[in-house]
């Protein structure tokens, strides 16, 4: 059963001259992740808007639990999550006061509202600040309360506008690990990213947006198969260079790509794990000691600037660029 | 029905515990009026030439209550304003609560801070000399009315709340409209003095029917100029009750429709 559809949604503004969304089409099964990946202005956030009966769009149609999103909006308010972009708390009040209003305003009784705000404090780690203001909180604690504000009522479908926009890289793991546990618990998730790495440890499947419009869909393996296979990536000396990559080119029949200033070389290989004993082998003949060599399969970042032909986001690249070079 | 009510009392008790967890806020929203409330009776006190009874405190009293409340829109808007910025408007707005609950939630909320407000400014009145003469039931109706007209104001403040990206402009909207209202009315100095054609303006300004109604009801004789015996100064407490409803009948349902369809983008 599909848990989210979104069907030709189309949003203009300022009289048609921006089409945010530009006849969208969407489809979430029930209990999986979808990861809804775009650069900033694509479309995410006006998409979840929609879906989450705070904008109503031009023309389409979109259902979240099997319920019109636009002929009965209170029925798919009961049983939806979300949490935005910003947290969107009460900074004056504490955590404790943020998430009992929250409870009270889903018509929880008093009694369930204290017992599950305890339970989520308890589970995001933030019982000790419970009774501080959420102005004194931390970037990555204020999204942690913001999420658990967003499951006060045990939502069926929860979705998440860049959940982890602006945290530091440890604020980043620690979102990254209580939503991979949210997931567990079998909720259906709409969650937008810019940061490829995201979408890849979070979704079961990634949906590319560009321009409003859904470019690509699939698994992320499926996303990277679709761009291309492997590709051996050696590093050397400068002073082998040249001898290097005469090797390589020997091996995987094709002129290699070289980045002189990193001297790295690096060329598509069709049967991985041979080559790459090939190259070592005659690396090791002609006494070359490669610094770095491995098999790449593309990353989301390569899928993403193949399908849209721009790169998603600096600060992304930056992002990924880390895990990248293992 | 009896949901709704729970939606909006919620949203009025998170304005004040907010009270209680920035008490600075309150504290200075009170100093204020405290601090005009002296500086007017001190500095203009003795140039203004009254001819009222008790002397111009008597006179001034109900020109800064009425003042005070009427800015209560400034909080409204200022804070609707920063609700909006900060995505919380969205996040209710996503919730399963009645339409209507934010906005009622909040200008009953800064209604009640009102009621600190007030009593904090007219024990200050009392210390420097006022002293109403008309009986505590009609003191005490002289400040529901207070309050019901700052409530009524306040609907302004949702909709300029609503209608502003920022606070800042929130703020200057605000006094660019509350201020020449409090200023061009019988609130510090009786309309005789100004020219012909301000002096209906300000008659008929609903902040002077509010301040001559106030000191009808704290039992001051009211003095007017050139409009003496229009409608609205012989009868000030029927007028100012006409201007109240017809705030909150207009601006209530525009409010509530704008809070519907807001985006914060």
């Amino acid at each position: 059963m599909k848990s989210i559809i979104a069907q030709g949604l189309v949003k203009t503004y300022r009289n048609g001259e921006v089409r945010a969304l530009d006849g969208l089409d969407l489809d979430v099964e029930e209990g999986t992740v979808l990861g809804l990946l775009g650069p900033n202005g694509s479309g995410k956030t006006t998409t979840v808007r929609v879906l989450a009966t705070l904008l109503t769009p031009d023309e389409g149609s979109a259902s979240v639990g099997g319920v019109d999103v636009l002929k009965h909006p209170d029925q798919v308010r009961n049983m939806i999550g979300l949490s935005g972009q910003y947290a969107a708390l009460d900074e004056t009040l504490t955590g404790w006061d943020n998430l009992t209003m929250f409870g009270r305003l889903y018509h929880l009784s008093a009694s369930a509202t204290k017992a599950r705000a305890t339970e989520l404090l308890e589970k995001f780690s933030l019982t000790e600040a419970a009774r501080r203001p959420i102005k004194t909180y931390s970037g990555g604690m204020r999204r942690r309360l913001d999420l658990a504000a967003s499951l006060i009522i045990k939502p069926k479908v929860l979705f998440l506008d860049e959940p982890t926009t602006g945290l530091d890289p440890r604020g980043r793991q620690e979102m990254w690990q209580v939503i991979d546990e949210l997931v567990k618990g079998g909720v259906t998730l709409l969650l937008t990213t810019q940061y490829l790495e995201e979408a890849d440890q979070l979704a079961d499947s990634i949906a590319v947006i560009d321009a409003g419009k859904v470019i690509a869909r699939g698994t992320s393996d499926e996303l990277k198969n679709q761009v291309g296979g492997e590709r051996l990536e050696i590093t050397v000396d400068a002073s082998h260079l040249t001898r290097a990559v005469e090797l390589v080119k020997q091996v995987a029949g094709v002129e290699p790509i070289v980045d002189t200033g990193l001297r790295r070389i690096s060329a598509p290989v069709n049967n991985g794990s041979n080559s790459l004993v090939q190259v070592l082998r005659l690396l090791d003949e002609a006494k070359i000691h490669p610094l770095d060599i491995g098999l790449k399969r593309p990353s989301l970042d390569d899928v993403f600037i193949s399908l849209t032909g721009h790169v998603a986001e600096i600060e992304a690249e930056v992002f990924t660029g880390k895990k990248k070079r293992k | 029905m009896k949901q709704a009510i729970g939606d909006f009392l919620v949203i009025t008790k998170r304005q004040l515990l907010q009270m209680i967890r920035i008490p600075e806020v309150l504290i200075f929203a009170t100093i204020q009026p405290a601090m005009f409330v002296l500086l007017f009776r001190y500095v203009f006190g003795g140039a203004i030439n009254s001819g009222v009874s008790g002397g111009y405190v008597q006179l001034l009293m109900p020109g800064i209550f009425v003042q005070t409340v009427a800015f209560t829109l400034a909080a409204t808007a200022v804070g609707l304003t920063a609700d909006m910025q900060k995505g919380l408007i969205d996040r209710f707005r996503s919730l399963p609560i009645a339409r209507s609950a934010v906005v009622i939630g909040r200008t009953v909320g800064d209604t009640l801070q009102n009621i600190v407000t007030l009593v904090v400014m007219g024990l200050v009145g009392f210390a420097v000399g006022w002293r109403p003469s008309s009986g505590p039931v009609k003191i005490f109706l002289a400040f529901l009315f207070l309050l019901a007209f700052g409530y009524s104001m306040s609907w302004i403040g949702i909709l300029i709340g609503l209608s502003v990206r920022e606070e800042r402009v929130a703020q200057s909207l605000v006094f660019l409209t509350v201020f020449p209202l409090t200023f061009l009315s019988n609130a510090f100095a009786p309309t005789t003095g100004m020219p012909k054609i301000l002096q209906y303006f300000a008659e008929w300004n609903p902040v002077s029917t509010m301040v001559a109604a106030c000191r009808e009801l704290f039992g001051t004789k009211n003095i007017f100029g050139a409009t003496a015996t229009s409608w609205p100064s012989q009868h000030p407490v029927a007028m100012s009750l006409i201007y109240m409803v017809l705030l909150v009948v207009v601006f209530a349902p525009i409010s509530v429709r704008k809070y519907v369809k807001v985006s914060a983008k």
